[in-house]
């Protein structure tokens, strides 16, 4: 490994890192979706700048070529994030759909309440088309 | 009576306290006289609306679980919309007293925020290992932001000021520890000045707070993280322009 794909590594890992820091300080992630993004980055981090430790950890479980690891573990991470995201999606989806029939069920009260309105005698029922009083 | 009660929202998240709600709303129209009480429930799937009704309170339903943070949020947003100057948060499982509420509204005369803490070991559990490392670390660095000494800064006994509820209603934070962590800091940094009132707490009604070492570190992990964060982030415009930070 030469000094250029050495810096490589680290500069991507910082990269990353950054962007994610930076979404979470303007608000635009939050803490909750940024954690695996965080622990990603500063794990690229750590191997960026110690290859040996991938060299170590390769060789601890067994895996002949040490980037295989890092492709693993990089699938590894991609997947469990996808797998978060469909899960918050059905969650969301599920919100949505209580939203929505609360909001006819609410629609369907206000009508009613509407009408009850409207049959009243006018001197105990609102009466909006005189604007009287105000 | 004060005043200032008629002018103040008491705002109650409950996530089923069907058992205790009751009581906590007769307590505090009790107590304190002319006060509006607004219950927000977030989700329950016991009877806590009914019960909350029943004791003459106003109730929010939210039609799914939002959070501490997120059932305030309903709190600030209806105070501002219908006049009222404070809001003050009370736990609905009666683990805060409401005539603590009068000590909190003498110190709004002269602050913004006024948070409600536990007399040192009266009705409290003792906190050990990393949850008690975790307190430490908060109040330490919380009070250094907020330039005064805040010992208790998980606590949900606060009472907010005409200032702290026009910021809150707008930017109060929905996240997990973000209603009592990240809450303090904006306000802090938004220039609110903040104080401590000491009143004493009840112990928990039911149930044991857990001493699992796990639970513990994660806490302590994530109100890290949620208060690194919030330090991060850039301070938020004044909810008054132009009145002097004192
Ligand atoms: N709105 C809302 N309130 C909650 C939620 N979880 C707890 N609470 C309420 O917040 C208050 C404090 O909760 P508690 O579990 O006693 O926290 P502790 O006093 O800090 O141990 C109680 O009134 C609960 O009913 C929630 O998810 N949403
Ligand atoms: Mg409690």
């Amino acid at each position: 490994m030469n000094l250029a794909s050495y810096l490589f590594g680290i500069v991507t890992a910082l990269i990353t890192l950054f962007i994610v820091i930076e979404l979470l300080r303007r608000r635009r992630l939050r803490e909750r979706h940024a954690i695996y993004w965080l622990v990603a980055g500063t794990i690229s981090l750590i191997f960026g700048i110690f290859p040996q430790l991938l060299v170590f950890a390769a060789g601890l479980v067994g895996i002949a070529v040490p980037t295989n690891l890092v492709f693993f573990v990089s699938i590894f991470v991609l997947f469990f994030v996808c797998i978060q995201h469909s899960s918050e999606l059905t969650a969301l989806e599920t919100q949505t759909r209580v939203l929505a029939e609360e909001n006819a069920l609410q629609e369907m009260r206000l009508r009613e309440l509407e009408e009850v309105v409207r049959r009243m005698p006018p001197a105990i029922g609102v009466d909006t088309s005189s604007g009287a009083d105000s | 009576m004060h005043a200032a009660l008629d002018r103040t929202l008491i705002v109650m998240p409950a996530l089923n306290e069907e058992a205790s709600v009751a009581d906590v709303v007769r307590e505090v129209y009790e107590k304190l006289p002319g006060v509006k009480c607004l219950v927000v429930d977030d989700g329950s799937t016991d009877n806590t609306i009914a019960e909350a009704r029943s004791a003459g309170a106003d109730v929010a339903r939210l039609p799914f679980n939002l959070g501490v943070g997120g059932a305030m949020r309903v709190g600030f947003k209806y105070a501002v919309n219908n006049g009222y100057d404070n809001v003050i948060q009370i736990d609905s499982d009666g683990q805060h007293d409401p005539s603590g509420v009068i000590k909190l509204l003498e110190a709004l005369e002269v602050t913004d925020l006024a948070i409600g803490a536990r007399f040192a070991g009266e009705g409290d559990y003792t906190v050990r290992g990393p949850r008690k490392w975790a307190m430490r670390v908060l109040s330490v660095t919380i009070s250094w932001v907020a330039g005064v000494k805040l010992t208790d800064t998980t606590s949900g006994f606060r009472a907010s000021g005409p200032r702290a509820v026009r910021l809150f209603a707008e930017h109060y934070p929905a996240e997990y520890l973000g209603d009592t962590i990240e809450s303090l800091v904006i306000a802090a940094r938004s220039g609110l000045r903040i104080q401590q009132v000491a009143v004493s707490m009840r112990p928990r009604a039911g149930g044991t707070p857990s001493h699992n070492p796990w639970k513990a570190a994660t806490y302590l992990g994530r109100a890290t993280m949620a208060l690194t964060i919030a330090l991060l982030r850039p301070r938020l415009p004044d909810p008054e322009p132009g009145v002097a930070v004192v």
